[in-house]
């Protein structure tokens, strides 16, 4: 029977990672997304499933315990907010540069510094470009409802294991915070060490059997020609990656003389401007990037062809809008809009800011 | 008593004296000659094949002059970012409790950057095995003045000698976890003198039993020279060792 419930962005989170049959959350709690490890540590998963679960010192300590149990073919993850996200930005890279499946949860708030509480899209470059330390990507999807918040856990570890690449599901204070109703999914089984040797023997470090060599999870290697070999790999697995997992949704782009592209809850709210259009006779489509990277670029650039001039709407001080502006290469006129600083945009003021920064 | 008998007897005899442990590759080790890391990883990975474990341990390897450990130990191995090893051991050793995990740490990443790390993995009673070098400074990037270098101490970081008045005391952190309840077993070593190699061996044995008995962290420090970063021959490096090192980082059990 399927199962329905209401519940916090947050929270859904929590309930999809013990549904997927992850094996370690490892976090530190931070506003808003404190309920992530409260629901886990309520809800007891190891009675569940045997899920692990702990409080780390600190967020450095928590992504550096993913990286340990990601490194076992484990199912490992971690959640945060934007001045917990930064610290993790160390061990992120390090899990690229290694090549480990792992999810990172990042329910931002406004910056910089310790910034707001409050919800805000301003980590959209510290996501999408890399974050830390040297040339890599995340996988990252950016859910715009609780439902996906749920959804999104399964598929950001279907991503990460399939590249073994890091995923980053990227929410905010506002998804992280509301209820909605959630379908939930089925329990999956975790895996066990014998199914993890079968699929992940290859790389993971489960213990050296006589029969194979020694694995070696690490980001290092001295020999500038070699490394730059690795980089190869990677890039070669980003564009595969770019190729195949572009995630999009077009809302009433047909016959759109004006676009929106918008994500997560800023998309949520264009939603509302796009009817308060029709009411005004304006016709405005939206573009719902679900993938950030790999980001939708040549959907943005054929929409282009069809309408006379874009908006990207952003809870930031215009991040995406770069993304925008690349795929669009010049063809029509593309603007940014945004509230910041934990500030959250009306319906209005985006159909407002489409009227004077494009149609005028 | 045994016979006591010479190289030339041996040879002749065929006797087989020593056996490099499989637990070691036939990589050649990257250390300075006399540096006490070879024998540290001589005697741990001896340790892992005398117990049987070698297919269930995964050991991680710090940031330092043993961040290629794993090219020389033949087993499945982890290389942790600066200091947060006991971190990345923690992650293993949770999702796969039966496993033995060891760290392999110097004192720069583990007293320095990585101290919270290994304090809290301590305070959790983490059941691991934390082996720590500990040789007064930082080698691998040429001579810096680590958290454990002595008073007066000169290296590159501190070329007028370590000025405790502005620039701290050597950290003790061995004795410092061994008061957490955490960890069930906390011993200084060096590996120097033959002697000494053998009651190192000796700790790191029961440091790996304690973890197989579940009884919580066990660290074992190894006080080593670093006659490079010292700038000095390896025999003085070691006799410096032993008139300046161990009256501050004193061998012996600390705890349990």
């Amino acid at each position: 029977m399927e199962e329905v419930k209401l519940m916090k962005g947050n929270e859904a989170v929590a309930e999809a990672a013990i549904r997927e049959g992850v094996d370690g959350y490892f976090g530190y709690p931070i506003t808003p997304q404190s309920e992530v490890i409260e629901y886990l540590m309520l809800e007891e998963p190891h009675k569940r499933t045997g899920m692990v679960v702990l409080q780390a010192e600190s967020e450095i300590a928590a992504i550096n315990m993913v990286y340990g149990a990601a490194a076992c073919g484990k199912k490992a993850m971690t959640s945060s907010s934007s001045p917990g996200i930064s610290l993790k930005q160390e061990g992120i890279s390090y899990m690229a540069g290694a090549e480990l499946p792992c999810l990172i949860v990042n329910v931002v708030r406004g910056g910089p510094g310790l910034g707001t509480i409050q919800p805000s899209q301003a980590d959209y470059f510290q996501s999408v470009k890399g974050g830390g330390h040297g040339d890599y990507k995340l996988i990252v999807l950016a859910p715009a409802s609780v439902q996906e918040m749920s959804d999104f856990v399964e598929d950001a570890f279907v991503l990460a294991f399939k590249y073994r690449n890091p995923a980053m599901i990227l929410s905010d204070g506002l998804i992280g915070q509301m209820m909605e109703k959630v379908k939930l999914k089925p329990q999956k089984e975790r895996l066990t060490e014998k199914e993890i040797r079968e699929k992940y023997d290859s790389w993971a470090t489960i213990g050296k059997k006589e029969t194979r060599e020694r694995n070696i999870i690490t980001s290092l290697e001295l020999k500038s020609e070699r490394q730059e070999k690795h980089n190869d790999k990677l890039q070669a697995k980003y564009r595969e990656i770019e190729k195949n997992e572009v995630r999009y949704e077009k809302i009433n782009c047909e016959n759109a003389d004006y676009l929106l592209v918008a994500y997560g809850s800023s998309a949520r709210i264009c939603q509302k401007t796009i009817q308060l259009g029709k009411e005004k006779g304006i016709n405005i489509g939206l573009i719902r990037p679900i993938t950030l990277w790999p980001f939708p670029s040549d959907v943005i650039n054929e929409a282009a062809d069809k309408v006379k001039g874009i908006l990207s709407v952003e809870l930031n001080a215009g991040q995406m809008v770069e993304d925008v502006k690349l795929a669009v290469n010049g063809k029509i006129k593309v603007e940014h809009f945004g509230r910041y600083g934990g500030m959250i945009h009306s319906p209005d003021e985006v159909l407002e800011a489409l009227e004077q920064k494009i149609i005028k | 008593m045994s016979e006591i008998l010479t190289p030339e007897e041996i040879i002749k005899k065929g006797e087989l004296v020593f056996k490099k442990t499989k637990f070691m590759t036939d990589a050649n080790l990257s250390y300075c000659p006399g540096c006490g890391h070879g024998v540290a990883h001589r005697i741990t990975m001896e340790v892992i094949e005398e117990m049987g474990i070698g297919e269930q341990t995964i050991g991680v390897a710090p940031v330092g002059c043993s961040v290629l450990a794993y090219d020389f130990m033949n087993i499945d191995m982890q290389q942790a970012a600066h200091g947060r090893a006991p971190a990345v051991a923690t992650g293993i050793k949770r999702v796969f409790p039966e496993k033995y995990v060891f760290t392999y740490q110097g004192d720069g990443d583990l007293a320095a950057i990585g101290t919270n790390e290994t304090i809290h993995a301590c305070n959790r009673a983490e059941n691991i095995v934390i082996i720590f070098i500990n040789n007064g400074i930082y080698g691998m990037t040429g001579g810096q003045m680590a958290p454990t270098t002595l008073e007066g101490m000169k290296s590159s970081t501190s070329p007028y000698g370590r000025d405790v008045s502005t620039m701290g005391h050597p950290i003790k952190i061995t004795e410092m976890v061994a008061m957490l309840p955490g960890v069930c077993y906390a011993t200084r070593h060096a590996v120097h003198k033959p002697g000494l190699v053998r009651k190192a061996k000796k700790a790191i044995r029961k440091a790996f039993e304690n973890q197989r008995d579940k009884k919580g962290t066990s660290i074992v420090e190894i006080v080593s020279n670093c006659n490079s970063g010292w700038k000095m021959t390896p025999v003085d490096a070691n006799i410096w060792l032993e008139e300046n090192m161990l009256p501050v980082f004193p061998l012996g059990d600390i705890k349990g």
